[in-house]
């Protein structure tokens, strides 16, 4: 594989973001991934919703596992520091970044075998401890970088490009994440950017372990005919909940939608996620019945895609942790170090 | 039963006391109680704990050295064994030095041959005497154990207002609990003063000025202690004997000196993670995001580490791993305590690996490596480890005070600021500039369009660009070789000690062993055997160490593990001969002693035929 930078040419007349950032000041390296592989079509939303956001590149740090979709983050945002960590454990490492410093825009990146399968207990962890970030599995259902085994994620009777039948019970990672605490949860379909790059930036603008389960098929090994990841099944089978518009500031709203069809949602930093609600009765600020509804309708082979569950109040770990307002790797000695007298003093308690 | 025999251990302020009871049964205060008293007393003690894998129940010892020379080594063998537990009462008998003492329970009779004729008998009848005071149970149970240490102050002079104080110390802000525990201690020491004879035991302490102005700490508080004056603000954690309390130390530090008083919000962050695995992760992520981070763990720790061990030695991550090392493999002696680490941890990981490796000798090093640890962390972009022992980790050990030079600066290594990227400086994450081998990375956030890069764990070029090209991956295996021999000048020099005359022996330890090592060189001495010792305090080894061998044409190399790691690791590092390294080897879980490191040495030197190296060969 060889290392390709994309030459930035700048046309004069590229819509430019707030920041005077045009789109392309978002993009990464060229990606080696398989033309049409769906997480090309997540990079393209993350760097949309970035852009859209006015969110400063460098101020995200984006960490990822082992995989196709974790190699992902060096083909966005390439002014931000990324870090490619080790198979199934990313969730850690960001859990540690973050805990150096808050003030960064955390972005998880992962696959469904890199968190379904060896990361499941750091996937859980990470979500039950309210880490603030957003994290996207691009779920395939197979392992694209080690050619197409399946991950805990691919359904049970699906069948392997080779012919072979998945007898396993699938991982659901949504229905996972909302027991687990997640306090925003959604699944999305790579084919599906309309829907997808809203509720990244929900996501992005949330407080608290955000998580998105994007169904990303993989042209590969993933998307023939009896895979329940592949393009046509995902588009025959998809039902959304709702349909998101995020607003970053509350004085933005505009009421477009009458009463009773429109759920408003204030997040912590003012940002607005307005839920057109698709499915009746559906409340995304009911966990129990999230749940609920999604596996009722997985029994039925039926993907649900939308913002499924939000608490717009929760905290994030270092709410619980109560963590100083200043960034931990910013504190110097003045404020680390007791001090020589503290010392002399403790000695002399010491006999 | 109370016999007397004609050969007794007669004995002021040098002699061992073992008590042998059951886990569980509040046996571990009066038993510190008794140990404090004699450092009170000005007479250096130097106690272990022998505790079994289990919370309640089973057999524990807790020994105690009264040594007023200031030897804090195990010695070997016990004077006194206080056996409180029927369980084990033939093995602790066996223990007792011949001419020593037995301290028992004679509430219930035994027959003479649960007795040993070479052994001074002192029967006590404790069960009973706690039986007719209280009637509660727990408290009949508990106070027995002060009950036998009223005995021994009465049977060895130890001055009776010293326990007192200590526990009015013990139990201050519970003042219920002084009296009972007072009166529990009167009863034992007038039953030793008005009922025993006043000549039963030849184990006497005298008030000495012996101990100075040393404190008394365990190796995880004070290593604890060190995190937090080395400015560690995120530690991540999971439970494993020997090093839990290490991390519980410094939860309790922080809690003490780094919370913000007038926000009450804290200047650090402690996260109990689901594993290990989880532990160093969160550590890597720390340190790669700037921030000083570390874990303490133990040996299946390490295990579970070493993936991400390797992504943060190829990497270049900060991190700081602290060791208390435990009996292995798997989950071997998980409470007792061995040296065996070192080629799991100096190797950690698959493909080549070399890390750096910290050894403390006693709770004061403890503090001033896991603060130098921090500081070699961020200098050299690595993992470092610092490898302790349940011995120092989980014991009390007199020590010189820990000391802190409130000049001194945290050394963040070679991290380049935003005003750096602006002045226009080369930014490669892994260009070698300064010819050192350590490179200068920025942290995520810096600069809004330059300093960013991808860290990964796969190989690149020196801008940090994925790249399988064989000579970039040379490039960087290189310099992190370079980088290595860097380390040799930054970690902590060996220390030696000639002996009173020039010889061609020599001695390499470290670690935990020293205390014994300093008293097996005295013991030698007296025979007239000589050797020199080097203590080796890190990993690389210096020059020093090539200089110390090729001084000696033997250099006996002491450890407590079974492969002779350390010699290992001198013969392939230092590509010294097998021939020149004689390994002396303890590794049945209890510390090593003076007596072992002796007589290992002695049998293996032929007499006093000691000779300097110019002298001609041994034979
Ligand atoms: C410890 C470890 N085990 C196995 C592997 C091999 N491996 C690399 S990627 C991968 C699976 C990736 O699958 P997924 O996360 O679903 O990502 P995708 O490639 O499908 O996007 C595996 C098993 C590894 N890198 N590390
Ligand atoms: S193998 Fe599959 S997942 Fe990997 S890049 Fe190709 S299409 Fe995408």
């Amino acid at each position: 594989m060889t290392y390709i930078t994309k030459p930035k040419l700048h046309h004069p007349t590229l819509p430019k973001n707030t920041l005077g950032f045009t789109r392309r000041d978002y993009e990464g390296k060229v990606s080696t991934l398989c033309a049409g592989c769906g997480h090309d079509s997540i990079s393209a939303a993350l760097i949309q919703a970035c852009w859209e956001l006015d969110i400063e590149p460098h101020r995200v740090a984006k960490l990822s596992g082992i995989g196709c979709s974790s190699k992902t983050p060096d083909y966005f945002l390439g002014n931000s520091h990324g870090f490619n960590t080790v198979h199934g454990r990313m969730p850690s490492v960001l859990t540690g970044a973050n805990l150096a410093n808050r003030e960064l825009l955390y972005l998880g990146v992962s696959g469904d075998g890199d968190s379904a399968s060896i990361g499941l207990g750091q996937f859980a962890h990470a979500m039950r401890r309210g880490v603030n970030m957003t994290y996207i599995v691009e779920n395939n259902g197979v392992y694209g970088l080690t050619k197409g085994q399946f991950s805990a994620t691919a359904d049970q009777g699906s069948k392997s490009k080779k012919g072979a039948i998945n007898t396993d019970t699938p991982i659901d990672l949504v229905s996972l994440a909302l027991q687990l605490g997640a306090s925003y949860v959604a699944r999305s379909f790579s084919g599906d950017k309309e829907q997808l790059v809203p509720l990244i930036k929900g996501a992005l603008r949330h407080r608290g372990a955000a998580f998105i389960d994007v169904i990303s098929p993989c042209v590969a090994f993933n998307n023939h005919p009896g895979s329940t990841k592949s393009y046509d099944y995902v588009r025959a089978h998809n039902e959304a909940v709702n349909r998101l518009d995020f607003m970053p500031r509350r004085d933005a709203i505009s009421a477009s939608y009458s009463p009773g069809e429109v759920i408003e949602i204030t997040q912590h930093d003012g940002s607005l996620l307005r839920l057109r609600k698709l499915a009746v009765g559906y409340d995304p600020g009911d966990r129990l019945a999230a749940m609920n509804h999604i596996a009722a309708h997985e029994a039925r082979g039926e993907i649900l895609t939308g913002l499924l569950y939000v608490n717009g109040d929760a905290d994030d770990l270092h709410g619980h942790l109560k963590t100083v307002a200043t960034p931990l790797n910013r504190l110097g000695e003045a404020e680390l170090c007791p001090g020589a007298g503290v010392l002399a003093a403790l000695n002399a308690e010491l006999v | 039963m109370s016999h007397r025999i004609v050969k007794r251990i007669e004995s002021v302020n040098d002699f061992v006391v073992k008590f042998a009871n059951v886990n569980g049964s509040g046996s571990a205060s009066a038993n510190e109680m008794f140990a404090r008293s004699l450092l009170r007393m000005g007479v250096p003690v130097s106690p272990r704990n022998i505790f079994p894998s289990n919370i309640q129940g089973l057999p524990t010892w807790y020994e105690v050295r009264v040594n007023e020379r200031g030897y804090l080594g195990r010695r070997g063998g016990v004077d006194l064994m206080v056996a409180m537990n029927p369980q084990t009462w033939d093995r602790d008998l066996q223990e007792i030095e011949s001419g020593g003492y037995l301290l028992y329970d004679s509430s219930k009779p035994l027959p003479p041959s649960r007795f040993r004729d070479d052994v001074n008998v002192i029967g006590v009848p404790l069960t009973e005497m706690c039986a007719t005071r209280y009637t509660d149970p727990r408290e009949r149970q508990l106070l027995k154990n002060i009950v036998y240490v009223g005995v021994l102050a009465a049977l060895m002079g130890i001055e009776p207002e010293v326990i007192a104080t200590l526990l009015g110390e013990q139990y201050k802000g519970k003042a219920k609990l002084i009296q009972p525990n007072l009166d529990a201690f009167m009863m034992g020491l007038h039953h030793g003063r008005d009922v025993l004879e006043s000549d039963v035991l030849g184990l006497r302490v005298e008030r000495r000025d012996a101990v100075g102005k040393r404190i008394f700490i365990e190796g995880n508080a004070a290593a604890a202690l060190g995190c937090v004056y080395g400015g560690a603000t995120v530690c991540a954690w999971y439970p494993i004997t020997p090093s839990s309390s290490l991390a519980e130390a410094f939860q309790k530090y922080c809690a003490k000196y780094r919370v913000d008083k007038a926000s009450g919000t804290n200047r650090y962050a402690i996260v109990q993670a689901e594993d290990e695995i989880a532990s160093i992760g969160i550590v890597v992520g720390a340190g790669w995001n700037g921030a000083r981070s570390f874990t303490a763990t133990s040996g299946p720790g390490v295990s579970l580490m070493t993936e991400f061990i390797g992504l943060a030695y190829f990497a270049e991550i900060p991190a700081t791993i602290i060791n208390v090392q435990r009996g292995g493999p798997s989950t071997g002696m998980p409470t007792r305590t061995q040296q065996a680490d070192l080629l799991s941890c100096a190797y950690a990981s698959h493909g080549d690996t070399k890390h750096v490796l910290l050894f403390p000798e006693d709770p004061r090093e403890c503090f001033d490596f896991a603060a130098a640890a921090l500081d070699l962390a961020d200098r050299l972009q690595t993992p470092i480890f610092v490898m302790t022992d349940l011995d120092i980790g989980m014991n009390h050990r007199l020590c010189e005070p820990l000391q802190w030079d409130d000049k001194r600066r945290y050394d963040r290594g070679k991290v380049m600021s935003r005003a750096d990227l602006d002045a226009g400086r080369d930014f490669g994450r892994y260009l070698d500039v300064d010819g050192d081998g350590i490179p200068y990375r920025t942290l995520p956030g810096t600069h809004p369009e330059r300093g960013a890069y991808f860290t990964r764990g796969t190989t690149r070029d020196a801008y940090a660009r994925y790249s399988e090209a064989g000579p970039d991956y040379l490039y960087n295996v290189e310099r992190l070789l370079r980088k290595f021999d860097t380390a040799k000048a930054m970690v902590p020099q060996p220390v030696e000690r000639r002996a009173a005359r020039p010889t061609r022996h020599g001695v390499i330890y470290f670690g935990s062993t020293s205390p014994a090592m300093a008293e097996a060189f005295d013991a030698l001495h007296a025979r007239g055997l000589h050797v020199d010792l080097l203590r080796v305090r890190a990993f690389p080894f210096s020059e020093a160490v090539d200089r110390f061998v090729a001084e000696h044409e033997t250099v006996f190399v002491i450890e407590q593990n079974r492969d002779a790691q350390l010699r290992t690791m001198l013969m392939t590092e230092q590509e010294i001969a097998p021939a020149r390294l004689v390994p002396i080897l303890h590794f049945d879980g209890t510390p090593i002693t003076a007596r072992f490191i002796t007589e290992a040495i002695a049998e293996r030197m032929p007499g006093a035929n000691v000779q300097p190296i110019k002298g001609g060969l041994v034979a």
